[in-house]
């Protein structure tokens, strides 16, 4: 007993801050999988991003090689029926898969989050409406729908990611809509009111974050979808147009090379599917990180 | 409707010293978690003894519903029994096969539950899920089954018995259902009824009848009943032993009438205080206990209650008190036990409860 | 040693002496599905005193907390008035009616619930203040922590999030919240009966030195009939969607004058074994009817020992009336309870 003891106080002192982002962030580094998705849609992101300023070679200069010239030290992927770099017009094909993922799904929150807001707190004939309309449009065939658009408003970028969001917006509505109806009914929106909490505070303020988790994940998996429906698209021919390169019109050159040229057709439809797996992993790691019940 | 006495057990204190038909040895169990084990029973040890109705209290994270469970090894994952022994009928319960436990549950131990909804399940008619408890013991013939199963709910006082044995879960209410599980339970004739705060979730009504209910079971049949519950009050009314549970430990243990009268322990004698009586003559500011129930991942060193009480001195800081018998039958673990705090610190004039008050020893200082 | 009985203490109201809230026949109905409706509140009259704390006890199926809400202006009445200093609450719309809720106000049962977890202690405690514009910037910062002082709680907290305390201090917390607008009244609906029991007392406690202290006035809803006997001046007993019995929790508990209420009584175990032993218990038969479908004539009326059947408990509906000095029941023979 010759050592000094302190006495305690009764009360504990909370152990360090821990937010539940944090929280969340330590759990998706250890879902091996998310990680390395995360590493590979980085460095996809690196290489859309240096595409803007460089290439080894003009993508839509012709002839710098033989035609379906095989891969090479010199074409790392080899050239397409136009004898144009694939592998400069694969890292340009980057930049329009990202633009369409990425751009469709801020479009899509943009529209979707407010409609599922309002919808799911306020219900009543508010929710019937919205319900009504989201029923709607889903009834419409989204190819349909998008190669009608593309043929009124002609094929371009900006046309296909506004097809799309048109076609998919539902999804982020319907989601948001359900968060928000479950929400509504916890403890801390009544007390939130109890407070004098404004409509356009319960609904951004509280409603909002709270349903924050659900939303990301939504989107990120909405990702690979839009994506996957630009490639289409693009490979149907009423995609983005030449010279500018799609991983889908990359895909559609190349099938009817595939006997003599397959080099043609392989890479693209590598990078979408490299691509569409890291975005469906990351989803999934995110979304088991953010479940607030498998919490310890 | 009428009136009904509550039952009159023997309360005499020296049992016919027949031999416990339980007996827990030095019961450690642990929860594994990212930041280590957190040590939710550690070094409990206690006898069950044939026919008596033994109460644990405690509040939450003092460990009684995971003795209850760690007796039958239902600890879920990722818990773990980590040592001691349960003795029932010269076999260790810890050590023997998964088959035999099997066995052992519901037949000769049966366990009832706070929440009905979870034990029975909700596709399956009431009369039909004890008759299963009953088969798959192989206690009766599915002819038999049936007939014993109307008399146990007639036993456990559900009315229209015969009609309600047809019924499902969901159209009982929350008081027939318990009553049904406590039927379930008894199916076999088990020597041990564990019940884990079977009234909590109900009315206050309700839980009346369902202790009366229980009382007069133990009384009947000779089942002993182990009740795991926070509330005193119901200890007082059905129970002829305690034990008090304290952060994974037993603190105090005796007779019912003694640690109600003179509880030895400060948690004890503190938690009593700050119960308000309905039978309260005068307005009394409660005696609550200052602070948090402590950590379990990292409990405090020396007496696991000193951080929060009153009477604590030196040793208390430093030593874990072993229990050790005060009085006839009663036992508890603490280094100054009330009869000193009474006597010496004048415990039952104590206006400041804040940990140390009585004592001199109060937070922040140094002891050389 | 132990103070005075709180009838002691109460100053004798006059007449004139204004009541702080007034309900008015406050009736809420919920719609059951099938045509059918949930007649969770059928009827209800009764007024809470400036400065007094009003228990509020039954069991399930009541009506409390739904009453509850409907007095915090968090559920519209189906039918009836509530009047607040002479105000009628349930005229309110809109903005007027969020300009009321400065003077009223909550606290929940589950202080794991009632708090939003992805905000901080700071901004959660600070939030009524910043949605009334009542203070922003330091003034705020130096109020939240003020609060936080007052409720027992470490000033310092206030960037913490919800899911780092304990159930005790997250009641506090709410308990801070309930208080940054300086309310007149605050409803407890079932604040304590998620805590534990040695926690339980310290909240007692606090909520009893805040009512001191800020001259609060309390409607505290619980069903734990012992603690509600040791807070509150007046008891109120609901059964089945009406009021059974009011009076000052001393006469409720001596002298109860409705036979559910002495049932209610005879069932609260009480933590003393010589004396729950030599207590009886009033059985009732059955079992709580559906809300759906209560009992004609006097709601009770299934379940009483005392009942007279058929007439007239089972026909004509005894109505709250005066039993005894500040002492309201509804029954038709209570001189038998």
């Amino acid at each position: 007993m010759a050592t000094a003891a302190v006495v305690v106080d009764a009360q504990p002192i909370a152990p360090e801050q821990v937010s539940l982002w944090s929280d969340a962030w330590r759990r998706l580094r250890r879902n091996r999988l998310a990680l390395v998705a995360t590493i590979f849609l980085t460095f996809l992101v690196v290489v859309a991003l240096v595409s803007l300023v460089w290439t080894p070679y003009r993508m839509s200069e012709i002839g710098v090689t033989q035609t379906y010239a095989p891969p090479s030290s010199a074409h790392l992927l080899g050239a397409d029926e136009l004898g144009r770099d694939l592998l400069s017009r694969l890292m340009v094909g980057a930049q329009v898969s990202l633009v369409v993922g990425v751009g469709t799904q801020l479009l899509v929150l943009a529209v979707g989050v407010p409609i599922g807001l309002l919808a799911g707190y306020y219900r009543g004939w508010l929710d019937s409406v919205v319900s009504f309309i989201i029923n709607v449009f889903y009834g419409i065939p989204d190819i349909l729908v998008a190669m009608i658009m593309v043929f009124l408003l002609g094929p371009s970028l900006r046309n296909i990611i506004i097809a799309i969001v048109v076609t998919r917006w539902m999804d982020m509505a319907r989601l948001v809509r359900g968060q928000a109806f479950s929400l509504r009914e916890r403890e801390f929106i009544e007390a939130a009111r109890a407070a004098g909490a404004r409509p356009l505070k319960m609904l951004f303020g509280h409603l909002f974050p709270n349903a924050l988790g659900p939303i990301i994940v939504q989107a990120t998996l909405g990702i690979p979808a839009a994506i996957l429906f630009e490639a289409f698209l693009s490979f149907l021919g009423v995609g983005v147009q030449p010279p500018t390169p799609s991983w889908g019109s990359m895909a559609n050159e190349g099938v009817a090379a595939i006997q003599y040229a397959p080099h043609m057709v392989i890479a693209p439809s590598i990078a979408l599917s490299l691509t569409l797996m890291a975005f469906n992993f990351l989803g999934d790691g995110l979304r088991d990180a953010l479940d607030p019940r498998s919490r310890r | 409707m009428g009136c009904a006495t509550r039952s009159t057990r023997a309360r005499d204190a020296r049992k016919e010293l027949a031999n416990a038909i339980l007996s827990v040895r030095n019961l450690r169990t642990q929860f594994k978690t990212d930041a280590g084990p957190v040590k939710a029973v550690d070094g409990v040890s206690f006898d069950l003894f044939p026919g008596e109705s033994l109460g644990i209290v405690g509040e939450s994270g003092s460990g009684k519903s995971v003795t209850a469970l760690s007796i039958l090894r239902l600890i879920p994952d990722p818990g773990r029994i980590v040592g001691g022994q349960v003795l029932f009928r010269d076999q260790d319960l810890l050590q023997v096969s998964d088959e035999e436990i099997r066995e052992i549950r519901g037949r000769d131990i049966a366990m009832i539950f706070q929440d009905p909804q979870s034990s029975l399940n909700p596709v399956l008619r009431t009369g039909f899920q004890i008759d299963e408890a009953m088969l798959a013991h192989k206690q009766a013939n599915s002819r038999t089954a049936h007939e014993r199963t109307v008399s146990l709910l007639k036993k456990v006082r559900i009315p229209a018995a015969e009609s309600r044995a047809k019924d499902y879960p969901h159209q009982l209410s929350g008081g027939m259902r318990q009553r049904a599980m406590i039927a379930m339970g008894l199916a076999n004739s088990p020597q041990i009824l564990i019940a884990d705060e079977p009234t909590t979730a109900l009315d206050v009504t309700v839980q009346a009848q369902i202790l009366e209910l229980l009382a007069d079971l133990n009384r009947e049949l000779g089942t002993a009943i182990m009740m795991i519950t926070h509330n005193m009050g119901v200890v007082a009314g059905l129970c002829t032993r305690v034990i008090v549970m304290y952060a994974g430990q037993i603190v105090e243990q005796g007779p019912v009438d003694q640690i109600f009268e003179s509880p030895q322990h400060p948690y004890t004698w503190s938690l009593l205080r700050s119960i308000p009586r309905v039978d309260a003559l005068r307005h009394e500011r409660l005696r609550s206990i200052e602070g948090m129930a402590p950590d379990l991942l990292r409990p405090p060193k020396g007496c696991r209650f000193h951080p929060r009480c009153p009477f604590r001195i030196e040793k208390c800081l430093v030593d874990e008190p072993r229990l050790e018998e005060i009085h006839h039958g009663q036992i508890a673990s603490c280094w100054v036990t009330m009869d000193r705090a009474r006597a010496e610190m004048k415990a039952d004039e104590l206006r400041d409860i804040s940990p140390g008050a009585a004592s001199g020893l109060r937070p922040g200082e140094i002891i050389p | 040693m132990a103070q005075p009985a709180r009838a002691d203490i109460q100053q004798p109201m006059s007449d004139s002496t204004r009541p702080m809230v007034r309900v008015e026949n406050a009736v809420k109905y919920f719609p059951a599905g099938l045509g059918q409706t949930v007649k969770a509140v059928d009827g209800v009259s009764f007024e809470i005193r400036q400065g007094e704390t009003l228990g509020l006890v039954g069991e399930s199926g009541c009506g409390k907390t739904t009453l509850g809400r409907m007095v915090a202006q968090l559920l519209p009445v189906t039918s009836g008035k509530v009047f607040f200093e002479d105000l009628e609450l349930t005229r309110l719309r809109g903005e007027r009616l969020r300009q009321q809720r400065r003077q009223i106000q909550i606290i929940f049962q589950d202080p794991f619930a009632s708090l939003d977890p992805r905000m901080t202690v700071g901004d959660i405690i600070g939030e009524p203040l910043v949605n009334f514009r009542v203070m922003r910037g330091r003034k705020l910062n130096a109020r939240v922590q003020e609060l936080l002082r007052i409720v027992g709680l470490n000033p310092y907290f206030n960037n913490r999030y919800p899911h780092e305390f304990s159930g005790g201090q997250r009641q506090r917390i709410g308990i801070a919240r309930a208080l940054a607008l300086n309310p007149k009244l605050i409803v407890c609906d079932e604040a304590i009966s998620a805590l534990d029991v040695s926690i339980q007392a310290q909240i007692v406690n606090l909520l009893e030195d805040l009512q001191r202290e800020f001259k609060l006035t309390y409607l505290f809803i619980a069903h734990d009939l012992s603690v509600v006997r040791h807070i509150s001046d007046r008891v109120m007993v609901m059964y089945l969607g009406k009021i059974v019995e009011i009076a000052d929790s001393v006469q409720t508990y001596a002298e109860p004058k409705h036979p559910y209420t002495k049932a209610l009584l005879s069932a609260i175990p009480v933590p003393d074994p010589k004396i729950q032993r030599g207590r009886r218990l009033v059985e009732l038969s059955g079992e709580i009817p559906s809300p759906i479908k209560p009992p004609s004539g006097c709601r009770f009326h299934t379940r009483c020992p005392i009942a007279r059947l058929p007439t007239p408990c089972a026909e004509v509906e005894p109505p709250l009336e005066e039993k005894g000095h500040d002492h309201l029941a509804a029954c038709h023979f209570s001189q038998d309870v």
